[in-house]
């Protein structure tokens, strides 16, 4: 009996002690209601009571909501401020850079191309301006040749014809100087033959005439 | 730590605030945001420190998320919708961080808590909302007016089109909320599993192998959710973000 009053007597300044943290209000109540079995019924209220917060499904506890927001805005906050003042730019930046830099390659490239083509494009003319040339020189060199060669032909043909001229008056002189010596050689033969035939001599003016009447048959 | 599947999820206050009779304490979510924070910026800040020209793997993992959310905004909602490209990234990577902290073991999953979903799919709403009036005034309202439907039906057309607007921030908040809570449970039962049938002796260890199995399966399949999610909360923001910037043009 001492140990239940005892017990009894102690419950009250525990309710205090172990109520204060805690509001409800049904508790004390009840450990009045209840003395005998004071001690347990309290405690397990106010066990009860503490597991109220957690008895619930913990995301559907609403006592943590307003707590959830305000940190979550706060954080939220901050990362999107982070996020498009520091990071977004810097990565951003990066990528731009990288374009940038690939579009001035290509341009680099392209104009390099251009240059190279108009390189090729000036040694193919050069080089047909060469060959043009080239093609002057030589049909100048073939017809200068030409002419020279035309030239001395000719000159070697007059010459030729010259001689052959001169050798045909010398002939015809040799000729006409032979015929001529040709009536006095027979008139000499003539003459001997005469004197040979009939011991007598016969006058220039005969034979002259005889020769001249054999000739004339 | 207890074998409660649900206890990965309670909110623990680590140093209390209490302002005007509401509990605004520092609680292991309140943490768990700020790592996330810390996690998301440090890694797209220190991975692009270098600026290289030609970058590095870490650094073309950033390039590659903030270029990934670019071209799918751009997609989405157009090149007017560009100017809310740092809005779209930075929820895609805080979703993303988020949850792929929530994979790490005894870590909280901020994104676990439907309150936080529900924050974030009403900042999108929100967004949309605001900017829809303030760019167009009441031509926003368009977009519950689909064009080329016949007079008798637009009554019908209209409500089931401004019933879908509204269902929007729920769908979105509970997705993200419900496959990050579905996951993460599924995998401390089956985990428990493990711990409770290797208890029992040789045929528990014997028996503990497929469990164990599962939850290999389970936290690649986790990891891939934690992506999945993210890039689902993007890309739906991003289709939610072409109706303030064009609405009626479907």
């Amino acid at each position: 009996m001492s140990v239940t009053l005892a017990s009894a007597e102690s419950t009250p300044f525990e309710i205090a002690q172990a109520e204060t943290p805690a509001d409800t209000h049904e508790t004390p109540a009840d450990a009045h209601a209840a003395q005998p079995a004071g001690e347990v019924h309290t405690e397990t209220g106010v066990a009860h009571g503490g597991e109220h917060a957690s008895g619930v499904f913990p995301p559907f506890d609403q006592t943590t909501f307003a707590s959830q927001l305000l940190w979550l805005a706060i954080t939220f906050g901050l990362f999107y401020l982070l996020m498009s003042k520091v990071v977004i730019p810097r990565i951003g930046g990066i990528l731009e850079t990288r374009h940038d830099r690939i579009a001035q390659d290509l341009d680099e490239a392209s104009r390099l191309k251009a240059e190279a083509d108009a390189a090729i494009a000036s040694y193919e003319q050069e080089l047909a301006a060469a060959r043009a040339k080239g093609n002057a020189i030589a049909s100048t060199a073939r017809d200068e040749a030409k002419a020279k060669a035309d030239a001395e032909r000719a000159k070697i043909e007059a010459s030729l014809q010259d001689k052959i001229a001169g050798a045909e008056t010398r002939i015809a002189e040799i000729k006409a100087k032979a015929l001529a010596d040709v009536g006095t050689i027979a008139e000499e033969t003539t003459a001997a033959v005469v004197e040979q035939l009939i011991g007598a001599k016969a006058t220039k003016a005969e034979i002259a005439s005889a020769v001249k009447s054999a000739a004339g048959e | 730590m207890s074998n409660d599947p649900t206890h990965q999820f309670l909110v623990n206050k680590i140093v209390p605030i209490e302002i005007g009779g509401i509990d605004f304490s520092f609680t292991n979510a309140s943490l768990f945001m700020v790592a996330t924070v810390a996690a998301g910026i440090g890694f797209l800040y220190f991975t692009t420190g270098q600026r290289g020209l030609v970058p590095s793997r870490m650094q073309s993992v950033s390039e590659m998320s903030y270029e990934f959310i670019a071209s799918m905004l751009r997609e989405g909602a157009g090149s007017h919708g560009m100017k809310f490209f740092p809005f779209v990234f930075s929820l895609f990577m805080f979703v993303l961080t988020a949850n792929m902290l929530g994979m790490v073991p005894y870590f909280f999953t901020v994104t676990s808590q439907i309150i936080v979903t529900f924050a974030l799919a009403m900042l999108v709403i929100g967004t949309v909302v605001v900017y829809g009036f303030y760019k167009h005034g009441f031509g926003f309202l368009k977009l519950f007016v689909p064009s080329g439907v016949p007079g008798a039906l637009l009554p019908l057309v209209v409500s089931i089109e401004v019933i879908s607007f509204l269902s929007r921030p729920i769908s979105l908040s509970i997705r993200l909320f419900a496959n990050m809570l579905a996951g993460h449970i599924t995998l401390k039962v089956f985990a428990g599993f493990v711990t409770s049938l290797s208890a029992l002796g040789a045929v528990g260890v014997a028996g503990a192998i497929l469990p164990l199995l599962m939850t290999v399966a389970l936290t690649g399949l986790e990891f891939l959710v934690s992506f999945l999610q993210a890039y689902v909360f993007a890309v739906l923001t991003c289709m939610y973000l072409n109706d303030a910037v064009h609405p009626g043009g479907h």
